[in-house]
């Protein structure tokens, strides 16, 4: 139950913060528009498959994430207030705290670039719902739990934010190739059935990568 | 108060560029008071991050006791206030939202208005409620840092550079509050002025290691 509060209590504050700041609201949005847009005026005449659309929109959803989400841990360290951070609260709270804000972030992330392709590109059409939905949110929590233990990987490290998209390439690598896959299917508007495998593959992704980084935090956050 | 102890076992801390010091031993139970002094770099901040379990030791342990039973430094956090230029507040709140937000992560039952309001008082800041940390100036933010460390009661106080940036009228308000924890909880003091270090009754005094 305190442990609970506890997350709850760190999730407020980030939630509040970013309101006051926008830092990485803004940063998220700033980069969706722009990134979109490339794509727009690149893709435009083409008639693209299915398949390079849902390239397209995770490669967005990708390098957007990774910028906006990378300063959830060094924030705290630049301004001083990961050791009061560590005061008063355990690591494990710490951990799922940030965990919850950036799944919040990255949800709201995918949407607004699931509406944006909905409305730019005529071809991105989602026939399977069900499938999206499902690719959607198990994507961005996988996203999310990557990011959060790459963030506070980075945050202790010296060279900081260059290290992050070296980093996390590599652990992404299985993420983006099952939901860029699962992505197609729902835009061919295969049957949910069909996904199976991939939706296997995700859960076991991020069941992998919350329990990794959990046993991870303890050490990385206290030096 | 319930009463506590703290004990350092032997211990030693290494950075990369080497030893900083080693076999520190003492035992305070409460109430005590105890004095880390040393010149600059002696590692009086490393030490005191160390007992308020924010650092590992390289060598040597901690033991952290209450109402006679031994716990994990996790657990003690709860009974440590810590003042210290390492602990920064948030600059994007406002003081009462630190200490609200701060009180919450800390799952502590939400710290009463009266409990607020006295210490935002005592420490002068009662007036500056609701602007923002940022807009604060460096002696109103370490008045704040003693409000944090006061705010859930705590039984050890350790205290790291306590009267830095604080004027006449802030050193005296500290003052009082050193006078208080001394006299039935367990104060530490890591500081570099003499006349700070004779507050307290027990003193350790980091020498550098020999190389
Ligand atoms: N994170 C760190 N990494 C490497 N070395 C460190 C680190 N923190 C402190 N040190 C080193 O440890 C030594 C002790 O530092 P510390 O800040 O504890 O000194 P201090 O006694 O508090 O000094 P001052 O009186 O200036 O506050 C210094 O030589 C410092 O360079
Ligand atoms: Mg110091």
């Amino acid at each position: 139950m305190e442990f609970l509060t506890g997350i709850w209590g760190v999730v407020a504050k980030d939630v509040r913060s970013e309101l006051r700041t926008r830092y990485a609201l803004n940063a998220l949005l700033m980069f969706v528009v722009t990134s979109v847009a490339t794509i727009l005026f690149a893709l435009r005449e083409d008639e693209v498959t299915t398949d390079v659309l849902s390239g397209m929109f995770w490669v967005v959803i990708f390098f957007t994430a990774m910028s906006g989400l990378s300063r959830i841990f060094v924030s705290e360290e630049e301004r001083g207030t990961a050791m009061t951070l560590q005061l008063v609260a355990s690591p494990s709270v710490v951990y799922f705290g940030k965990l919850l804000f950036n799944i919040g972030l990255t949800l709201i992330l995918s949407c607004a670039v699931t509406l944006l392709y909905l409305a730019v590109f005529p071809l991105f059409m989602i026939k399977s719902m069900e499938l999206f939905v499902l690719t959607i949110v198990l994507g961005s929590l996988g996203f999310a739990a990557a990011a959060t233990i790459i963030a506070a990987i980075i945050a202790k490290a010296n060279t900081k934010g260059t290290l992050y998209p070296v980093l996390s390439f590599p652990i992404l690598i299985p993420l983006l190739m099952t939901v860029m896959k699962s992505t197609a299917r729902a835009l061919d508007g295969e049957i949910f059935s069909a996904a199976f495998g991939e939706f296997q593959i995700l859960a076991s992704y991020v069941m992998i990568m919350v329990a990794g980084s959990f046993l991870l935090f303890d050490y990385v956050w206290k030096e | 108060m319930t009463p506590v102890s703290i004990q350092a076992n032997a211990v030693s801390k290494e950075f990369n560029r080497g030893l900083i010091f080693k076999d520190i031993s003492f035992s305070l139970s409460s109430p005590a008071s105890l004095s880390i002094t040393g010149k600059n770099g002696a590692g009086k901040s490393t030490l005191s991050k160390i007992l308020a379990g924010l650092l590992s030791s390289t060598r040597g342990s901690m033991t952290y006791v209450i109402g006679g039973k031994q716990i994990g430094i996790e657990e003690f956090k709860h009974h440590i206030g810590f003042v210290s230029p390492y602990l920064n507040l948030y600059d994007e709140f406002t003081a009462i939202e630190n200490l609200e937000f701060l009180s919450r992560i800390r799952a502590a039952a939400t710290p009463p208005v009266e409990r607020k309001k006295e210490l935002l008082t005592l420490v002068g800041l009662w007036d500056r409620r609701d602007d923002a940390v940022g807009t604060f100036s460096s002696g109103m933010k370490q008045r704040l840092k003693y409000a944090f460390a006061l705010l859930h009661h705590p039984e050890v106080l350790i205290l790291d550079e306590p009267t830095s940036n604080l004027d006449e009228e802030g050193s005296e308000v500290i003052h009082r509050i050193i006078q208080e924890q001394k006299k039935s909880n367990i104060l530490i003091v890591a500081t570099n002025s003499k006349n700070e270090s004779q507050w307290c009754t027990q003193q350790v005094d980091l020498i550098p290691v020999k190389k």
